[in-house]
């Protein structure tokens, strides 16, 4: 296929020294080919590319912007609109406290300040370790075990602060050994 | 029919340990070498009791709750065991009757969208196949469009996600269209924090809801369905995903469904969070792959929508109806309801309550049912102080008034909004200032930024919530903060910015004198702000 030509309009980036001179990887393109000429796709192309790096990096956006021929402003306009996005990787577990009705009543905030006080960040920060994210999410419909709190994809309910800070420390026993195994 | 175990296994039974349990019994019934089917159900509502284990037979039926992996032996031991009944494993019995009609917190509901929530398998399309499913479409098929329409129109359903416009109205004025194709989407972007109708709906009996699409697409001549679902509800888009393969093999998608001439496909697509998606216009921008900002209406979706077609918007729970609408009768649902509203409305109640969880009541039914019956009050004996309905674009119901009928105008009366179902109840712990700021800052951080009475408007009035809860407000703050709800909710694009003054008005109307006390005296009365303390601070 001639990448370089293309029937869409909105597509004419071919300058030289394009940093995109080399094609995108596999895993990339794959997506990218589901979706061709859908002009109503770049939302879920955009879901499927932070499903597959976990947040979405710059080069990948600029491929979508060239291979699907929407504008980079644009990409960038949805891309921060949206609260699923993430522009930055995120540690490799993801801590999203919910601050929706049920838990904010439930005093979720506390557990909030808790785990930002144990973690040494705060919201949307990373520990230096790359572990641990802290988030808040608007509400992930589990209001009557409020206050809930999310690791990755695992739901706890009931929660106090000293319960998620036992989560955490729960997660970090996992982690040690495998850790110690790695090298 | 043999026995059965069922566990809740939706996003709240997981939450609470769900899966633990299902693996304790699947390992005890190895040991005992029973052969028992366990069956992963959705929600029967009852939240506060999860996770939650049933056994029956279909005669006999004992529900229990909140269970742990350590009393699975206990319980299987009484079923299967000869065992004789103890005491701990006694005290988790919710209900003995297959109805629960001795179990008060689903005794006093009415279930009508939610019947089927947390009793059949929702991947299993046989179970749905067996409970009547599906049969609905196939008598919708039978008659003419404007006949289900007139149907509708006769069952006085009205739009659940919280503006209450008739449904049947609008499906009218859609297939009045001459333009072709026309769309339908199902809103299912439950962004209110707060709110998890939809999430339970979608969870347990996602057939329904797809059954109730495709009548409401042979009404209206529509030839695509979009789901609009909110990404943060994983376990509901896949059990969609499930949901609309095997309606495809079944026969009810595709080409000449079911020997009608009617074609139909549905489309899946997961919201990326924005709260301003829940409103029409700004819901069809995200699908068709842009910024979910609202443009001005007219035109209507109705007349001019998605890429310029008319298009059917409806909320899960009103689509949800349609199916037990179009099978029992027009009649039947509205003496469900009052005179200008049929059927019944769920909503999602929590807070401080003992009892929370789903709840399917009848319209009119009174407030104070779902606090004090099927809420059994708040925790720790305390009073309940106000009820919150309908989130950032609600308002709050003061226990005065817990008399007040549900009913949109009834609500609507007290300032408050029927909303999409969100209910939440409150005590004397609760500071009604910062509880009104904290949906302004849900909703200054969701504004969309289109326009500027809801951009500026909304930051502006956070601004003057937070000088108030930090003990720096004046009287004159107090002007300042209705000025800025008038213009607000007179001058915003759209219903997010129209409704975000709700909370203050709303807590302004029935709690001024909190309001007095921050900014008079420098003190919150419910303790919570972070000023100086005050004599009337409760205990914690």
């Amino acid at each position: 296929m001639d990448r370089g030509v293309s029937s869409n309009p909105i597509r004419r980036y071919n300058y030289q020294g394009d940093p995109l001179a080399e094609p995108p990887p596999a895993d990339l393109m794959e997506i990218l080919d589901r979706y061709r000429g859908e002009r109503d796709a770049l939302i879920t192309v955009l879901e499927e590319i932070q499903a597959r790096y976990r947040y979405l990096p710059a080069k990948p956006l600029q491929f979508v912007s060239r291979e699907l021929g929407f504008p980079l402003s644009l990409i960038y306009g949805i891309a921060t609109f949206y609260n699923v996005f993430r522009l930055t990787a995120p540690g490799r577990y993801l801590v999203r406290v919910c601050k929706g009705t049920a838990c904010h009543v439930n005093r979720s905030s506390t557990m909030i300040e808790h785990l930002s006080e144990k973690l040494g960040i705060t919201e949307d920060e990373t520990t230096p370790d790359g572990l641990f994210t802290l988030q808040t999410v608007a509400c992930v419909g589990a209001c009557s075990l409020a206050p809930v709190m999310v690791v990755n994809e695992q739901t706890y309910g009931r929660m106090t602060p000293d319960l998620s800070w036992g989560i955490i420390l729960k997660v970090l026993a996992q982690e040690g050994p495998r850790d110690q195994a790695e090298q | 029919m043999s026995t059965l175990i069922r566990i809740g296994t939706s996003t709240c039974g997981l939450a609470a340990g769900a899966e633990g349990v299902v693996s304790a019994i699947r390992t005890d019934l190895d040991r005992r070498q029973v052969e028992v089917t366990v069956q992963r159900t959705g929600c029967l509502g009852a939240c506060h009791n999860e996770p939650l284990v049933e056994v029956t037979d279909g005669e006999k039926a004992v529900l229990y709750g909140p269970v742990d992996p350590e009393h699975v032996d206990l319980i299987l031991d009484r079923h299967f065991g000869g065992g004789a009944a103890q005491e701990q494993e006694l005290s988790l019995i919710l209900s003995r009757r297959p109805d629960h009609t001795d179990f008060p917190f689903l005794a006093r509901q009415t279930k009508v969208t939610t019947r089927l929530c947390g009793v059949i398998d929702p991947l299993s399309l046989d179970e749905y196949l067996a409970n009547g499913g599906y049969m609905a479409l196939r008598e919708a098929l039978t008659m003419a469009p404007e006949r289900v329409i007139a149907i509708v129109k006769d069952s006085r359903l009205r739009g659940r996600g919280g503006a209450g416009f008739p449904t049947g109205a609008k499906w009218e004025i859609t297939r009045k269209q001459a333009a072709s194709p026309k769309f339908l989407i199902c809103n299912a972007d439950e962004g209110d924090p707060g709110a998890f109708m939809n999430r339970t709906m979608i969870e347990g009996d996602p057939h329904r809801l797809l059954e109730g699409m495709l009548i409401a697409a042979w009404a209206i001549g529509a030839s695509k369905g979009y789901l609009y679902v909110r990404a943060e509800y994983p376990l509901a888009v896949e059990a969609l995903r499930n949901a609309v393969g095997q309606a495809a093999e079944y026969g009810v998608t595709g080409k000449n469904i079911l020997g009608s001439g009617m074609d139909f496909e549905f489309v899946i697509k997961e919201g990326a969070g924005a709260f301003v998606c829940g409103e029409e216009t700004a819901l069809m921008h995200s699908i068709e792959g842009l910024r979910g900002t609202p443009s001005m209406r007219p035109p209507y979706p109705s007349v001019s929508g998605l890429w310029g077609f008319p298009t059917n918007i409806n909320n899960v729970e009103s689509l949800a109806s349609i199916p037990s609408i179009i099978l029992q009768g027009p009649s039947w649902f509205a003496s469900l309801g009052t005179e200008q509203s049929g059927g019944t409305k769920a909503f999602a109640l929590t807070g401080v309550v003992r009892a929370s969880g789903l709840v399917e009541v009848p319209l009119g039914t009174p407030l104070r049912i779902l606090v004090e019956e099927i809420g059994r009050g708040c925790k720790n004996d305390r009073p309940v102080k106000a009820v919150q309905l309908g989130g950032p674009s609600g308002g709050c119901v003061p226990a005065e008034l817990l008399d007040t009928r549900i009913d949109y105008e009834d609500l609507r009366r007290t300032g408050a909004i029927m909303g999409s179902g969100g209910m939440v109840v409150v005590d004397d712990t609760t500071c009604m200032v910062d509880f009104a700021r904290y949906f302004l800052t849900f909703t200054q951080d969701e504004s969309c930024g289109k326009c500027v009475p809801c951009r500026v408007g909304t930051r502006k009035m956070l601004a003057v919530l937070t000088k108030i809860t930090q003990g720096q407000g004046t009287r004159a703050d107090l002007e300042r903060l209705k000025r800025l709800c008038e213009t607000v909710r007179t001058a915003s694009l759209c219903g997010l910015g129209l409704t975000a003054p709700n909370p203050v008005l709303t807590t302004l109307r029935y709690f001024e004198q909190e309001y007095i006390s921050h900014v008079d005296a420098g003190t919150c009365p419910a303790g919570i702000c972070s000023m100086r303390p005050s004599a009337a601070t409760p205990d914690a």
